[in-house]
């Protein structure tokens, strides 16, 4: 028995998505077979890690990835300029927690202001999230869609509560968008074809289906996302077609074992490195499973999903 | 490929005897073939057709265990590509690589590291299953030292014997042959003396080859000199490699039926850097390997890797659950609030995780319902008035807290008023639907 390489082509393809202005511009997906199996199909665009920062102070996040932007963390501006100059960062995610009614309730006004400065200081492609609050949201993203125009931005995250007026404003202002939905195929799908039906180019569109921490469901992303993937592809579903985001930081970085002290479960290890590994192995889970797009938190993290694409590709 | 009714039937005696309990040759043949009968059931099977329905009939991928006793570690016998279809059966083991050019003292240490790996995570033991002991001494005696330090100080770990050098893979398997070790492994050149040490001594044999085409060719001869447990070591060694060399076997084995790639297959993962390292273990773990090698096994790369393992093999049909019990977060006192949930796992990570967020002691209930989330629970009557009552009454919960309060999920409002005529002397409150509002719920109460 003589051995033939098994290859399995794909009448699907992942659609590219671009974002960000001229030659820091990126693009992400394009694909036309699962992830990294170059031996059977192309993967034009690698996996674009985007370091997240918020408009305020991070006083939520753990000690240990706090620390590393102690220095910059104060103002959204030299945190943006701190990821762009000292840590090579290819993209920037803002999200807007201020703007929550529980963190602060900024105005939509305060959050344009702030993203004209983040936009002024930067010239990678940005990010905007809003804090996740269906209604606040709302409000934010609209008018983030304004301040950021011209700058082809990603903006998110649209939900099922909220999608018509963030689809109008990205659509007005010509970003991409975010589709969020939560960790479920159909729903998805369906957030995907109520978006394309108000006119939203199908092309301009990033599927979150939500992500989760490694030991906290990441399972459930990780399957929802090679089943979005599969669709995509094999099945040729076009409304499965847009890169996948894997909003990997803020997931991780609330979990026990990221926060925990050595003094209090010394079977765990060093908290330092255990907060940065978690991260790591959730992201390249992740990518393997068909995320285009992560927003991570710690540099070292960062790097050695960097790394570990560098191997991959 | 497995055989059609029709394939069956033509090896059968075809003599409608009835002893099987069917009516007709043809009938037993279509109930073989959909796997619903064993061949035995004939009592005048020929040899020949024990032989090919038996071939036919095996596993696309052998299965067999990584070393002996209690803490062995099944391998192979995986039926799908992609975990949502059905579970992946055995989680792969993870080993560490210990050189015999250390001393005697540093491999004992090492190995008392691999013994003393074991953690709980959501109810399961996991540890470090096996310690490959590489041969880098070119002294034979010095390795067959090694191996026994190794197999001594971790009297539960599979034994892997990395090392090409047939006279030294020889002495190592006498010296702990009760192990049962894995030779790792054969190469082209290699293979009739590794295969006769691997058949003498009844130990399963990895053939080593670079590529998958010399691979497929080298199990054909090991198979050939009589070793029937192989395991595959395609020379993958980066992380691409790794993903499209065990992808190609996997689905070789399992879409084209290829036999000579129908094994379990090991991965070496060695990297300068720790966490490089376990960020390309993921990639083997959730991409078909069987045996990952490690250099270093820190615990919170432990953690993370048995978690991630843990995440990549949980039945995908069976929603994950935890214990029913009481849980205290961040230290309540008998003044802090009482809230209640279902025990679905990410229900309850999900809800815990919002309690913590809103740095409010408390304690929350986590009722076995099955693995259901609320609404769910609730709707297939496993979250009923009665229920929660005998289970908060039985918890014995009330003795700890000073006001008798119980918030129950917004979802099932509507159980409020029942579960206050069943739990006696308690208030029912009605706390926020979704969990991510129960931070400001808390901090408001």
């Amino acid at each position: 028995m003589s051995y033939v390489v098994p290859k399995e082509t794909c009448n699907g393809k992942v659609l590219s998505v671009d974002f960000g202005t001229g030659d820091k511009a990126l693009a992400i997906g394009g694909e036309n077979t699962m992830p990294f199996l170059s031996f059977e199909g192309e993967q034009p665009n690698r996996p674009v890690i985007a370091y997240e920062i918020q408009d305020c102070p991070p006083d939520d996040w753990p000690d240990t990835v706090k620390e590393v932007y102690k220095d910059v963390s104060g103002d959204p501006v030299s945190w943006a300029k701190h990821c762009q100059d000292k840590l090579g960062a290819k993209a920037i995610a803002l999200r807007l927690v201020s703007t929550h009614p529980d963190r602060g309730d900024k105005s939509a006004e305060d959050a344009s202001k702030t993203i004209k400065d983040v936009l002024a200081a930067i010239n990678i492609p940005l990010i905007i999230l809003g804090s996740n609050n269906i209604e606040k949201d709302s409000a934010v993203l609209v008018a983030a869609a304004e301040a950021a125009s011209g700058n082809n931005c990603i903006i998110g995250k649209a939900q099922e509560g909220n999608y018509k007026t963030i689809v109008a404003a990205a659509l007005a202002h010509n970003h991409k968008l975010i589709a969020m939905s939560e960790l479920d195929i159909n729903l998805a799908k369906q957030l995907n074809i109520l978006i394309t039906q108000m006119g939203f180019d199908k092309e301009k569109l990033i599927t979150d289906p939500m992500c989760s921490g490694l030991g906290y469901g990441l399972e459930y992303t990780y399957s929802v996302m090679e089943r979005i993937r599969l669709a995509g592809l094999m099945q040729n579903d076009a409304t499965m077609q847009p890169p996948i985001l894997g909003d990997v930081g803020m997931y991780v970085w609330k979990v026990k074992e990221v926060v925990a002290p050595e003094s209090d479960v010394p079977e765990w290890g060093a908290l330092e490195e255990r907060g940065i590994i978690w991260e790591t192995v959730t992201a390249t889970s992740l990518i393997l499973a068909g995320a285009n797009l992560l927003i991570m938190r710690h540099p070292q993290a960062v790097d050695h999903v960097e790394k570990s694409i560098d191997e991959l590709k | 490929m497995a055989l059609t009714g029709v394939q069956i039937f033509k090896l059968l005696p075809k003599t409608n005897c009835k002893k099987c309990g069917f009516p007709t040759c043809l009938a037993f043949a279509m109930k073989l073939a959909q796997g619903g009968v064993e061949l035995s059931a004939c009592p005048d099977v020929s040899d020949e057709a024990v032989k090919t329905l038996g071939e036919a009939s095996a596993p696309p991928i052998r299965s067999f265990a990584l070393g002996v006793g209690d803490k062995a570690v099944k391998m192979g016998g995986e039926n799908v590509m992609f975990r949502h279809d059905k579970k992946f059966i055995n989680p792969c083991a993870l080993a560490v690589n210990i050189a015999d050019t250390l001393s005697d003292d540093d491999i004992a240490a090492k190995a008392t590291e691999v013994a003393h790996s074991e953690m709980d995570r959501v109810g399961q033991h996991l540890r470090i299953d096996a310690i490959s002991v590489e041969y880098a001494s070119g002294d034979v005696s010095k390795y067959e030292g090694a191996v026994k330090i190794a197999a001594e100080k971790a009297p539960d770990a599979a034994i892997i014997l990395n090392c090409s050098d047939a006279a030294a893979a020889e002495a190592a398997v006498k010296a702990i042959a009760d192990r049962k070790p894995l030779i790792c492994g054969a190469n082209d050149a290699t293979a009739e003396a590794m295969a006769a040490i691997a058949k003498a001594n009844s130990v399963p044999l990895v053939a080593s080859a670079d590529g998958l085409e010399a691979l497929s060719a080298l199990t054909e001869k090991i198979k050939g000199l009589g070793v029937e447990n192989i395991v595959l070591d395609s020379g993958a060694k980066t992380a691409k490699d790794i993903i499209e060399h065990n992808t190609q076997i996997r689905r070789s084995a399992l879409k084209k039926s290829f036999k000579p790639l129908g094994y379990p297959i090991i991965n070496f993962v060695i990297r300068d850097d720790s966490i490089l390292e376990a960020s390309i273990a993921s990639v083997a773990i959730a991409k078909y390997s069987s045996i990952v090698v490690l250099s270093s096994i820190e615990k919170w790369k432990n953690l993370a890797l048995f978690t991630q393992r843990q995440n990549i093999y949980t039945d995908p049909q069976v929603p994950m659950q935890v214990e029913q019990k009481i849980y205290e977060i961040t230290d309540p006192t008998a003044d802090s609030p009482l809230m209640i949930t279902t025990n679905f796992s990410l229900t309850y990570f999900i809800v815990s995780g919002e309690i913590e967020n809103s740095k409010v002691p408390s304690r929350l209930a986590v009722m076995d319902c099955e693995g259901l989330s609320v609404l769910t629970a609730w709707a297939a009557g496993k979250f009923t008035a009665a229920k929660i009552a005998n289970f908060i009454t039985e918890s014995g919960v009330g003795d700890q807290i000073s006001k008798k309060e119980l918030i129950l999920p917004g979802q099932v409002a509507i159980l409020s008023g029942a579960l206050e005529d069943k739990l006696e002397g308690w208030k029912i409150t009605v706390g926020p639907r979704e969990a991510n509002a129960i931070p400001t719920y808390l901090k408001s109460r």
